[in-house]
């Protein structure tokens, strides 16, 4: 949780820049799928406004919501490592309004250019970090009421 | 009154959720505790069981609100307690969250779990003198939307005052929650203020508090403006029993609200 | 010292006379009485309950009376209390609660009259104590009553030491033999051929008036410098010393130390070194009822930081392991209690070391500490030049 993990502040301009070279504008309607699990991660987004939410798909119930992504946040990042499969399902919780970059090109841009690519695995891996963290610190049911969580 | 408790009548008696529940309390005779300050606490006595620290949720003109959520004999105790019943009270004790600190500047409450009981009357605070401040913030985690304290009475916060940006964050959502779902610090992003011209104020379990005070660093708050609330064993509230300390901060006097500047490398040494 | 400072001579029989003057005065008189094997703290009817002709001998984790040929009466070393019993006392009742069948709830401080205490034979590093204990509770922001009335109320009567311990470190600690101020009457005990006598100092308004209606006799050339000699003397004949460095700065740097481990793996954790410690002051609270349910009381009792529940939060302890609690309790001593209080919390009485049942030496394990510090230091040093 040390890091925060905005586009704005976590890669440095010029990288940032070349980055958006390769943005496109999208916009979603709420409740639109962006992407499902085990399907082939092609895309990613930055998120301007609106809020997605991360799901996983277990038989006989609702999808289970793992997390909500909202303002200047990173949108999927199973792009970044190969096999190059989404581990989650994606969708709008609300109009969304967002950046959207093609994968492939810029897994090429970061080939042509290591130092364009260690940017862009440094900013992706604060991401997969700082989730991670995040994770781990709800995984100890710290609201929980007293005496239903782990033993002490 | 710091020496014995002052009996006060519980007035009313709210359950916010499955543990937890608001008492309403007002003097039972004459006598009335000095005017808490926002943050500050007091040692409230469940009669033949024992006294607790509990913060003060909402300061009325004569009437107290403390939130307590039941995790011990005491608690327990307090949490049964009908109208008409009557506890002690000592205080009121400890250091405010001092909302004066944040005049002329951004203010973000980060809360977790019932650490938003110790913050309501700071958020009141300031919107009952909104142009005092610059933008006002107020990031709640739950671990539900059923254990959301408050939650009727943060609508009206976000409708009836001036901008309040309101966002709440649960850990598990259930099938009728519309809202954000994840710890509170990624509700930081969203939030506005300018780092380094802001006042944070933050309340929770202790692992939130240390992840959220160091998100807030790491975006270039000040460690010295970014206000916790800690908590630790406390007996007696006046700095002579000697349980609750931290390194050299004794909590009940320093504390419970108190600067990351002076606690952060103390909260890194374990068992301290 | 003040200028106003009347200097006599006592001999044994105006001993007893002063012991008298004080009940006189409707006082408790607490004085050092041989029970139990050791030098204790009682309440004393007359001089003769003093332990004439008994020292002590002493070493970490030991403690054995022995016989004095010289009929010495101030020679023992502190014994298992000090004056905190009295002043801070083990248990204390501070309040009853009745409910009424109403549900109405009325609480009453306990406003029993605290005793006239007058102490004899406190040593100068005892009087220290007091003053420290004074701070945390009698000053600040929420004076203890009951501690201060007694503490108002106390006649001190120190006495000089001559006899220092193999466990005494109070130089090392900043102070001394000697008692320079905080008392009402201090007695120097002189032993030679011209005698049993004690050269008494007045501190205080009080102790003038008492010193005036007592049998004495001038203050002689002799007996001062006699008296001078035998204190000057037992400073240099102290039996341990703390390591000549800022100990407030030597904890703060050992918070990670690994010597913490080594002495856990000795520390029985069982609160001893807390209960004889002149300073140590924690305690906790119970709830006391009675079979109808009408009527409670809150108690305080001692409690120690070696107790695993002591920094219970729900949930469990913060400090569980045995490490942290030797920690808590050295740190606190000798480090943190400077932001706290404003001073050490360390007096160098040596009670800590002589009544440790594993004998775990205060002095010692600081020394470690200091050696495990200066240690690392060079070795991080050596790895910038490295660098």
């Amino acid at each position: 949780m040390t890091s925060t993990t905005t586009l704005s502040m976590a890669l440095p301009v010029e990288h940032r820049d070349r980055l958006m070279r390769l943005a496109r504008e999208v916009s979603f309607e709420a409740g639109e799928r962006l992407f499902e699990e085990g399907r082939r991660a092609d895309r990613f987004w930055i998120i301007r406004t609106g809020t997605v939410l991360l799901d996983l798909h277990v038989p006989g119930r609702r999808a289970a919501v793992i997390e909500s992504l909202g303002h200047g946040e990173l949108l999927g990042w199973s792009w970044h490592y190969a096999p190059y499969v989404w581990q989650l399902g994606a969708e709008t919780l609300s109009p969304v309004r967002a950046w959207e970059f093609d994968a492939e090109a810029v897994r090429a841009a970061c080939a042509r250019d290591p130092e364009f690519g260690r940017a862009v695995a440094t900013w992706v891996g604060r991401v997969v970090a700082h989730r991670l963290q995040a994770s781990r610190i709800r995984l100890l049911d710290l609201y929980a009421p007293y005496g239903s969580g782990t033993p002490a | 009154m710091n020496d014995v408790p002052v009996p006060y009548q519980v007035t009313g008696v709210r359950r916010e959720s499955a543990d937890t529940v608001s008492l309403t309390l007002a003097p039972a005779g004459e006598e009335a505790l000095e005017p808490f300050a926002p943050g500050q606490f007091a040692m409230v006595y469940a009669f033949g069981v024992g006294e607790i620290p509990v913060s003060v949720s909402r300061i009325g003109r004569r009437e107290l609100v403390h939130t307590v959520r039941s995790v011990g004999a005491v608690s327990a105790a307090l949490c049964a307690l009908r109208p008409g019943s009557q506890v002690g009270l000592r205080g009121p004790f400890g250091t405010g969250w001092g909302l004066e600190r944040a005049a002329g500047q951004d203010i973000v409450v980060v809360t977790g779990g019932i650490g938003l009981a110790p913050l309501r009357p700071l958020v009141l605070a300031a919107l009952a003198a909104r142009r005092a401040y610059g933008r006002l913030n107020l990031l709640v985690g739950s671990r539900t939307p059923e254990d959301l304290l408050y939650a009727d009475r943060i609508r009206a916060w976000v409708d009836s005052h001036g901008p309040l940006h309101c966002q709440v964050t649960v850990d598990r959502p259930s099938p009728a929650w519309w809202g954000h779902v994840g710890l509170v610090t990624t509700l930081l992003n969203s939030a506005l203020f300018t780092p380094e011209n802001t006042t944070a104020y933050v309340c929770g379990p202790e692992p939130m508090i240390r992840a959220t005070a160091r998100d807030l660093l790491h975006r270039g708050v000040r460690p010295e403006r970014i206000r916790v609330s800690l908590e630790r064993n406390m007996r007696c509230a006046t700095g002579h029993c000697g349980h609750c300390q931290l390194g050299g901060v004794l909590m009940c006097l320093d504390g419970p609200v108190i600067g990351w500047d002076r606690v952060e490398s103390l909260l890194a040494v374990r068992e301290l | 010292m003040t200028n106003s400072t009347t200097t006599a001579v006592l001999d044994r029989d105006g001993l007893s006379a002063l012991v008298q003057a004080l009940a006189a005065q409707g006082r408790t008189v607490v004085g050092p009485t041989v029970r139990d094997g050791a030098v204790v703290l009682a309440e004393i009817a007359s001089a003769d309950d003093l332990p004439f002709g008994w020292g002590t001998e002493v070493e970490a984790g030991r403690y054995r009376l022995v016989p004095r040929d010289d009929g010495a009466v101030f020679a023992h070393t502190a014994g298992p209390q000090s004056w905190k019993t009295y002043l801070h006392p083990q248990r204390e009742r501070l309040w009853s609660a009745e409910r009424a069948a109403d549900g109405h709830l009325s609480v009453t401080e306990d406003g029993s009259e605290q005793p006239s205490y007058a102490f004899l034979g406190v040593r100068p590093c005892d009087l220290r104590a007091i003053a420290i204990q004074d701070r945390v509770l009698a000053g600040g922001r929420y004076p203890d009553r009951g501690y201060r009335e007694r503490r108002t109320g106390a006649f001190l009567i120190a006495a000089e030491c001559t006899e220092p311990g193999a466990t005494c470190f109070c130089v090392s600690m900043g102070g001394g033999p000697a008692a320079d101020s905080g008392f009402d009457l201090a007695l120097t005990e002189v032993l030679d051929r011209a005698g049993h006598r004690f050269l008494v100092r007045t501190g205080s308004e009080a102790g003038e008036e008492v010193l005036s209606g007592l049998p004495r006799h001038p203050a002689d050339a002799h007996t001062r410098n006699a008296a001078r000699t035998a204190v000057d003397a037992a400073r240099d004949r102290m039996g341990r010393a703390m390591p000549p460095v800022d100990l407030r700065a030597l904890m703060g740097e050992s918070l990670e130390a690994d010597r913490w481990d080594d002495v856990a793996a000795r520390c029985l954790t069982c609160g001893n070194c807390t209960m004889v410690c002149p300073t140590c002051f924690c305690t906790t609270t119970e709830e006391v009822t009675d079979l109808t349910g009408d009527h409670a009381e809150r108690w305080q009792h001692w409690d120690s930081c070696f107790d695993v529940d002591f920094s219970h939060l729900h949930g469990g302890p913060v400090r569980a392991s045995a490490r942290s609690r030797y920690r808590q309790w050295l740190t606190h001593k000798l480090s943190t209690w400077y932001e706290q209080f404003g001073s050490s919390g360390c007096v160098g009485c040596g009670r800590c070391v002589t009544w440790c049942p594993v004998g775990i030496d205060i002095t010692e394990e600081a020394a470690a500490l200091h050696d495990e510090l200066t240690d690392r230091l060079r070795r991080e040093k050596q790895k910038e030049t490295e660098r």
